[in-house]
């Protein structure tokens, strides 16, 4: 902003619009200023969430040394980890069977299939699955323990996954292919050591994607979770129904850190990317 | 031309010809999607026609279901059944909940509309460079957790929160404002969770936007007003339309804001079914209520599948 | 050979009975607009498509039913295609290492093709390093490593700016001549195919419209298509008065009687289209009877020549080109009443 000598006066910008810039300042103002006063209590040396005292650290000292969030950390992990790398892989096989190939019958279909979790309303999903598994334990016995909520968050990880790949596979020359074929590349070799290697930042994005989206969730696992199955965000829940204390914002804060941590790898990627 | 040996990898040559390529490139495709179609299949959409069947079915005593078809579930919606009289009388108040959700849901798209349309106009027009910035402020509330931004919220709206505090220390107020449990609340937190959702996507269609049309819409005599209406619009409008499908159903749905805003008192839809799962163990019903609320998104997507065809076809 | 697109009442046929014959070691163009059918033909040759009908033969080998990775042809893409994720030497390198060259003679060959097109200093270099011109050079010394029986170019100069395109031009020809490998190029650019080729296949609508050495070419268009598209030139109406092999006498409507040239299967008798070229007549001062009159309309200076855009008197534009001299004034003016003169055989009898 050092040129300000040389901009545009208001009245010439032909891109001004009256009030635009307020309505927009509000909107970002919004979004964090909630953020940030969660943040700030977490540092709170008062049990209070809302009224200051002094700096301190100790409800983080106190968060990790909980052991229920410790557990619940831990279901989290084993939880998005699962999800993450079938969801990933899985979307990757879908993506490229519906990129960069003539329209063909069934495509539409599969592509409805693939971004069907999108459009189901979450707690549709929710209970959908509930009613599901709830059938399988009783009538053939089934139960797959965190299993069950393991599979409920590949389902809707898939589309997550799915987006990034499938647009890197778009922007992916496919002449690229061919040439590898024209230099005597077999299709797996052509696979191998010129679609994958082009694929991976799309992979991984996909993957981030689906890493925050499922360590994010709380209504299907809420539903889905059996006794003693808690994640991370139904601890939280938990705590923040019986009375908060700067805990619940520490412990938030941890996971708010990890998926702010995650969103912005992936956007660096994407930057990298274009 | 002598015919000498080439080196080809090892092998022998296979051959092929036009309907073998086609023939073998619809097996490989359908190996890499069998994946994905089978665990969508299984574990995503079949689960939603055990729903539809557990909707025709009556509840068991604990949860679950009785293996009995019945349509209760579904007169339930609508009437009341007085059980030693075996009437019914009509009853709206899940009609009421429903009505509510659809209200609350677009009350909440229209504002941000309002809000997100001037934030990704704002931000379409930064420089090439501290573009990227705005993006990414808006891109992480997109995707940090929803339960602490709503949790935040309430951090803000509660009895003892920041408003209440700030407003009584100042002496305006002599009692906390009865702020969070309120319609207020839920509408407030449904525009704070899916802002991101309004603006991302408006700012989409604004970025592709070509402004040497909105330098020839001021050549031709328009004002900023009229521009905006007539050029700026109309071409933002498939990001309009997609940001204002993203916002109305997931709040539509929405379970976290109404249960940690509106407290269990200002039901939404999306409660009354997870209720029915809890604590008032009456699964048939619960399936009936989150079928109807498929169908409405359905009839939302169905509407914004038109108007993006639409607007496809206006804008080539 | 044969290529359908589609299926149902979208079909497009790409290709529609194409026969050509080409020798070994020429530099064989494919000329056409966009749309033609010459990548299409390109691309059946190096097997990224496969025909509908029809065969490729490479020394009565049949190629036709082969993968391209197992077809002895190699491809510069229009686009360069080169790996984004590797280095110039690795791109060079990728053919050897896929047909199972040791490391050794892998790097003897890339060090060869380097030098060949002068990059030798670039080879640690990533595509997205390299300007518009390495990356081309990059790109044919990776399809030349493989040394190919045919190599395939695909519009290679197109994404050039003009200075660059024309040295890439001379480049071409020189690694044609030092390798003497058969290379198949497919232009859109006339200046380009009639300056490099040794034999050009002009194209339109899926179909061969004549095949020629570039003088054939433009001197004697067969078609009306390829006498538009090459060049520039002015179609009159006339009529066969005899016939006597591959020339005709043609009376124009003028009455003025001149020997032409006709193609083999163009009408024996009767009204034909005659093609001229507008360098290839000659304008004098005032109307002259039996000859074509007609008035100066707009003059366009060129350089080297003048353009004299003129109205005949039946009402048909015609153009003439007349080279200027050194110090000498434009010998007509805008308004000028003229004569069209034309010589024996510098009209062209043409099929349709």
């Amino acid at each position: 902003m050092a040129d300000t000598a040389h901009r545009t006066p208001r009245a010439l910008d032909l891109k001004y619009q009256p009030g635009f810039t307020s309505v927009a300042m509000l909107c970002f103002f919004v979004l964090y200023a909630p953020i940030a006063v969660l943040v700030f209590f977490s540092f709170n040396a008062n049990r209070s969430v809302t009224r200051w005292t002094e700096f301190s650290l100790d409800w983080y000292v106190r968060a990790l040394a909980n052991e229920g969030i410790q557990n619940a950390a831990v279901t989290s992990l084993e939880v998005a980890v699962f999800a993450t790398v079938f969801a990933t892989s899985i979307a990757t096989a879908a993506a490229l069977a519906t990129t960069r190939v003539a329209r063909y019958r069934g495509m539409t279909a599969a592509y409805t299939v693939i971004n069907m979790p999108l459009m189901v309303p979450e707690i549709v999903t929710a209970v959908a699955t509930l009613s599901f598994f709830a059938l399988l334990r009783t009538t053939l016995g089934i139960n797959f323990g965190l299993g069950n909520v393991m599979i409920a968050h590949t389902v809707f990880c898939i589309p997550f996954a799915y987006l990034p790949i499938r647009a890197r596979l778009e922007n992916m020359d496919l002449t690229l292919e061919q040439a590898a074929a024209d230099l005597y590349a077999t299709p797996w070799r052509t696979f191998r050591r010129v679609t994958l290697p082009l694929l991976v930042p799309g992979v991984i994005a996909g993957a981030m994607l689906a890493f925050i989206i499922s360590l994010d969730d709380v209504i299907i696992t809420m539903m889905v979770a059996g006794p003693g199955q808690t994640t991370l965000p139904i601890y939280i829940l938990g705590q923040i129904r019986r009375g908060v204390t700067p805990e619940v914002n520490a412990v938030s804060t941890i996971l708010l850190a990890v998926s702010i941590l995650f969103v912005t790898l992936f956007f660096l990627l994407g930057r990298r990317r274009t | 031309m002598t015919a000498e040996a080439i080196k080809t990898p090892e092998g022998p040559p296979s051959s092929i010809t036009e309907r073998t390529v086609a023939g073998r490139q619809a097996r490989t495709r359908g190996l890499l999607l069998a994946p994905a179609m089978l665990v969508i299949g299984v574990f995503g959409i079949l689960p939603l026609f055990i729903a539809l069947t557990y909707s025709f079915l009556e509840g068991g005593t604990y949860g679950g279901v009785e293996w009995v078809f019945s349509t209760e579930a579904y007169v339930q919606l609508l009437f009341e059944r007085d059980i030693f009289e075996e009437t019914l009388t009509f009853n709206t108040a899940y009609l009421e909940i429903f009505w509510r959700s659809f209200l609350l849901a677009a009350f909440s798209t229209l504002a941000c509309l309002l809000i997100g349309f001037p934030a990704a106009y704002f931000m379409a027009t930064r420089p090439a460079k501290s573009r990227d910035f705005w993006v990414f402020l808006i891109t992480i509330p997109f995707w940090t957790n929803l339960l602490i931004r709503t949790f935040s919220i309430q951090l803000i709206l509660r009895d003892e929160g920041v408003i209440n505090i700030v407003l009584t220390e100042l002496g305006l107020l002599a009692q906390p404002l009865q702020l969070i449990y309120t319609d207020f609340a839920v509408g407030l937190g449904l525009i704070y969770s899916f802002l991101p959702f309004m603006v991302l996507p408006i700012y989409a269609a604004l970025e592709r936007l070509d402004f040497r049309l909105v330098e020839a819409g001021f050549d031709l005599y328009a004002t900023r007003a009229q521009v905006l209406r007539r050029i700026v619009v109309p071409l933002a409008k498939p990001g309009i339309v997609a940001g204002s499908i993203l916002v109305f159903i997931p709040g539509l749905g929405a379970w976290i804001t109404p249960e940690l805003l509106g407290g269990g008192k200002e039901l939404m839809i999306g409660n009354m079914i997870a209720l029915q799962f809890g604590s008032s163990r009456n699964w048939p019903f619960g399936s009936a209520a989150a079928l109807v609320l498929m169908a409405m998104v359905l009839v939302a997507l169905v509407i914004y599948v038109r108007n993006v065809g639409k607007s496809g076809a206006d804008h080539g | 050979m044969t290529k359908v697109f589609g299926g149902g009442t979208d079909v497009v046929r790409a290709l529609d009975g194409v026969s050509l014959g080409i020798q070994e070691n020429e530099f064989f163009t494919l000329l056409g607009p966009s749309g033609c059918g010459k990548t299409t033909l390109l691309r059946l040759i190096a097997g990224f498509e496969q025909p509908s009908g029809g065969e490729i033969l490479l020394d009565g080998a049949s190629l036709t039913h082969l993968p391209p990775f197992r077809r002895p042809v190699n491809t510069v893409f229009q686009s360069y295609a080169l790996f984004p994720h590797m280095t110039v030497i690795d791109n060079i390198a990728f053919g050897l290492e896929m047909r199972g060259l040791s490391k050794t003679e892998t790097a003897d060959h890339v060090a060869e093709m380097l030098d060949l097109v002068k990059l030798s200093d670039l080879g640690k270099r990533k595509p997205g390093q390299l300007s518009g011109g390495q990356q081309q050079r990059v790109a044919l010394a990776r399809a030349l490593a493989n040394h190919p029986r045919v190599l395939l170019l695909d519009e290679p100069l197109s994404a050039l700016d003009l200075k660059l395109r024309k040295e890439m031009q001379i480049e071409l020809k020189r690694i044609h001549r030092d390798t003497g490998i058969t290379f198949i190029f497919v232009t859109h650019d006339q200046g380009e195919a009639l300056t490099m080729s040794d034999r050009i296949a002009v194209m339109n609508a899926g179909h061969v419209l004549q095949v020629g050495s570039p003088t054939e070419i433009y001197e004697h268009p067969t078609s009306h298509f390829v006498a538009d598209f090459i060049g520039e030139t002015n179609f009159l109406e006339g009529e066969v008065v005899a016939r006597d092999g591959a020339s005709a006498k043609v009376r124009l409507s003028s009455g003025v009687e001149r020997q032409a040239s006709a193609p083999k299967d163009a009408a024996a008798a009767g009204r034909v289209s005659l093609a001229i070229r507008p360098e290839r007549v000659t304008l004098s001062q005032s109307r002259q009877t039996g000859a074509l009159n007609g008035r100066v309309e707009t003059m366009v200076y060129f350089g080297t020549d003048t353009n004299y855009h003129l109205r005949l008197e039946d009402g048909r534009a015609f153009m003439v080109r007349l080279q200027n001299h050194e110090g000498a004034q434009a010998p007509f003016a805008t308004g000028d009443e003229v004569a069209v003169e034309i010589a024996d055989h510098a009209l062209q009898v043409l099929r349709d």
